[in-house]
């Protein structure tokens, strides 16, 4: 990790849709009036979702108004946390999980695929544009390793053949259904149940 | 009172106080780089651990706050091994280029290495390399050598008020900058280069430009502003390399201003360093002797109501002193004004044209009101102290006349005289808070006194208060900011020029043309026709005054000599000499004494004591007339 970069093309003026105002004013009201500043980070993700993923620097300014702090304040909360991206990551944001658990059940293999179809290094835009993916650490789904993120999806049980399927889809514009790739159900056993065989309601 | 035992010493301290300060208390010294007295605690650097009985780690004294029965150990082997830990990792990243560092000599990091640092490095990786930020043009950015203790941020968004400066990235990546690297838009920017305790912000202009221990350090006065904040000169030779902040509970507490700061460029050019005189109209050089001959000579031809005076700015009391004593007792005349324009003064009383409440008051007033004047602007400091009074008490702040961004939030009420008018007859919505507060604080700006209005602007307010009874022993809040540093001294000294009514005669005749012969005292902002007047000007630089002059007597500057101010409250400060006059200039009031000679008249002393204690009486006398 270093210090992200802000991208040199910014738009002019960012604003949010009615819907997501309206989100952002109910975020507003769960702290005190003096205490406005802590909804900072709720806003900066609905702000995140409203622009393909990314928070544009009239964004920052945006919320900064919107709650009355300074704006480096806001910049140092996007730049602190690695879920807040500052440069194009287009329409689907792709995030391979390679730490211990999914790396041992083949998450190298999916970073190829990625590497392969959407771009040849992480955080760089597909040629078409809408797609591009990282490596991140523990998405927290590791009993369904290996998996991805593919912006609010959650897709698991991968292997390379179903991640260059879904990747494919991605460029061509679709999102396809999320969750596990084999057709498990969450997190329960695949087969037959083999543990925990004694318990009557397990 | 709570105690605690500190390295087996039992000693008493103050509720609210942390471990660190009551370790302080009992004379343990603690390493620190992230606490600073005046700003808010931030505990990151770790450096001032101590040992804490019964707690199996350290604890950082900074942030711990000091209880009942707590004993402390700040001299054991542990302790120096904790602290040992900390530093080693400081200077994991911290580049070693000491020799090219501008910090060197005055660095924190490198004075508390010498006892806390390891002989040699266990790191074999690369240190990391920060990219230089643009702060400004005053601030010199090597971001390289930034430890994070964050003073220069709690700094810019606590005391300046001016939130722009904050930590982005977090961890290895951590980076100190502005937002977007814009320049810091504060008059108290250049603070934060005392404030950095490494060498990650110095001091642009003064870049490689001498070593602390190279230079000679002299205590003293600023002028650039009428609150005179305790500066220390830096000289090297004959040239001021920089100015410093000195500690003033009372008047600065440790802020200084950029414009003082950086004013000291100044002393180094345009200087008047030889008297001239001007033939057809060409400024020639002269000496001593033809200039003062050509002056007497001249001073001869008037007649004494031709002859009229005013002293400028930066001028101290000694220098005043002596020109009014050159005036009355040499040439006969009294029409010598200080003013810098037609801004209205009552100088019936002292409390008339002081800052009443002191600096310090600020802090305790409860209400606060601004007329016509921008305190952020005129007298810097002074616009801290409202702040902090703002941030620590939560004043409210009232301001007639729209003065901008003062970097705390007041409410404008509205900028002509007629505001005055309703609060007076109690008509107005913050009539009833001034009545209602306790210490109230109202601060009369020069622009408010300017011209005729002045009048109606002071003596409403003034009676408004007196019958409020907000004028008395314990609290006064009548106050008036001044905004140059001879102000208040030279009405002290009675110069000004009001003929009853005529609060402006001296600018009145001026603009008649009554003067034939001026003679102006390091006056340079001040506009009017010369027509065939015969102009003098005796001061230290080259600027408005001495393009218009026929004589020119150079005068020495601030840092040049021993001089008394007194400051926008009254009080009497002594500034000393740091360096010399550059060539044949001279101490003003010796120029005075050696006219006076030639003249064969008595100006009445012969030396620096005498003329002191004259105006140390005069001073007196003035301060023994204040009444309630």
């Amino acid at each position: 990790m270093s210090i992200k970069k802000l991208s040199k093309i910014q738009p002019q003026s960012f604003e949010f849709s009615k819907d997501n105002l309206q989100k952002a004013e109910e975020e507003i009201k769960k702290y005190p009036k003096d205490r406005k500043a802590s909804a900072v980070m709720a806003l900066l993700y609905l702000a995140q979702n409203q622009n393909d993923n990314w928070i544009p620097l009239a964004g920052i300014k945006y919320v900064a108004n919107l709650l009355g702090i300074p704006y480096i304040q806001v910049y140092e909360v996007t730049t602190f946390y690695s879920m807040f991206n500052l440069s194009p990551v287009g329409k689907y944001f792709v995030q391979v999980c390679t730490t211990t658990p999914c790396m041992l059940r083949g998450a190298k293999k999916i970073v190829d695929v990625c590497k392969k179809h959407i771009s040849k290094n992480q955080n760089e835009l597909s040629e078409n544009k809408t797609c591009s993916w990282v490596e991140v650490e523990c998405l927290g789904a590791c009993a369904n390793a290996p998996m991805m993120q593919i912006n609010q999806d959650y897709f698991e049980d991968l292997d390379e053949n179903k991640t260059e399927e879904i990747v494919q889809s991605l460029l061509k514009g679709k999102l396809p259904a999320p969750g596990s790739a084999r057709n498990r159900k969450s997190t329960a056993p695949e087969k037959e149940r083999k543990t925990l065989l004694q318990g009557k309601n397990a | 009172m709570p105690k605690i035992t500190v390295n087996n010493k039992e000693i008493i301290f103050e509720e609210g106080m942390t471990v660190l300060q009551a370790c302080e208390l009992a004379g343990a010294e603690i390493p620190r780089f992230c606490y600073h007295e005046r700003l808010s605690i931030a505990g990151n650097c770790r450096m001032c651990l101590v040992e804490l009985e019964k707690s199996s780690k350290p604890i950082a004294s900074c942030a711990m706050p000091a209880t009942e029965g707590m004993k402390i150990k700040t001299n054991t082997p542990f302790v120096e091994k904790a602290r040992k830990g900390v530093m080693e990792f400081l200077l994991a990243n911290h580049p070693l280029d000491c020799p090219v560092c501008d910090q060197g000599g005055e660095c924190d990091l490198q004075d508390q290495s010498l006892f806390y640092g390891m002989d040699n490095s266990r790191y074999t990786e690369n240190k990391r390399q920060v990219k230089e930020k643009y702060m400004g043009p005053l601030i010199k950015t090597v971001m390289t050598r930034c430890i994070h203790c964050t003073r220069c941020v709690r700094f810019a968004t606590e005391v300046a008020g001016i939130p722009e400066l904050g930590a982005i990235g977090r961890g290895e990546d951590m980076e100190i900058t502005t937002y977007l690297e814009k320049s810091m838009e504060s008059e108290l920017s250049a603070n934060v280069i005392d404030l950095c305790p490494v060498g990650a912000l110095t001091s642009k202009p003064y870049a490689f430009e001498a070593r602390p221990w190279d230079l000679k350090k002299t205590e003293t006065i600023d002028v650039m502003d009428a609150v005179g904040s305790n500066i220390r000169v830096d000289t090297y030779g004959r040239e001021v390399k920089r100015v410093l902040p000195r500690v003033n509970e009372d008047i600065n507490e440790e802020w200084i201003s950029d414009k003082t700061r950086y004013s000291c460029d100044g002393l180094s050019k345009q200087r008047l360093d030889t008297p001239y005189i001007r033939e057809n109209g060409k400024l020639i050089k002269a000496s001593w002797n033809q200039a003062s001959n050509l002056l007497i000579s001249k001073l001869k031809t008037f007649d004494p109501k031709q002859i009229g005076g005013l002293v400028g700015d930066l001028a101290d009391l000694e220098m005043i002193y002596s020109f009014k004593s050159f005036f009355e007792k040499c040439i006969g005349s009294s029409y010598i004004e200080s003013r810098r324009d037609r801004i209205y003064l009552n100088p019936q009383e002292r409390i008339n044209y002081i800052f009443n409440s002191s600096i310090n008051g600020i802090e305790e007033a409860d209400f606060i009101l601004l007329v016509g004047t921008n305190p952020r602007l005129e007298a810097t400091i002074l616009n801290a102290r409202i702040r902090k009074a703002y941030v620590k008490n939560g004043v409210k702040i009232y301001s007639i006349g729209d003065p901008g961004d003062l970097t705390y939030p007041y409410k404008n009420i509205g900028s002509s005289t007629s505001v005055i008018k309703n609060i007076v007859s109690d008509s107005h919505e913050i009539s009833g808070k001034i009545k209602k507060s306790k210490k109230p604080l109202v601060i009369i700006g020069e622009s408010a006194l300017y011209s005729q209005a002045g009048q109606y602007v002071f003596e409403t307010l003034k009676s408004f208060l007196v019958e409020k009874n907000f004028i008395r022993e314990d609290w006064n809040a009548l106050n008036v900011l001044s905004q140059q540093a001879s102000r208040v001294g030279a009405i002290d000294l009675g110069v000004f020029l009001i003929s009853g009514d005529d609060n402006f005669n001296f600018f009145n005749m001026l603009d008649n043309d009554d003067f034939k012969f001026l003679y102006l005292l390091g006056a340079d902002n001040i506009s009017f026709d010369k027509k065939d007047k015969f102009v003098v000007y005796q001061g230290s630089h080259g600027d408005k005054g001495a393009e218009i002059a026929d004589i020119i007597l150079p005068g020495a500057a601030y840092t040049e000599k021993n001089g008394l101010f007194v400051n926008l409250e009254g009080k009497l400060q002594n500034a000393y000499k740091a360096s010399y006059p550059p060539g044949d200039a001279r101490e003003d009031w010796l120029i005075f004494k050696d006219l006076a000679n030639l003249m064969k008249k008595k100006i009445g002393y012969q030396n620096a004591q005498q003329l002191r204690k004259l105006i140390k009486d005069e001073i007196e006398k003035k301060n023994k007339k204040r009444r309630y």
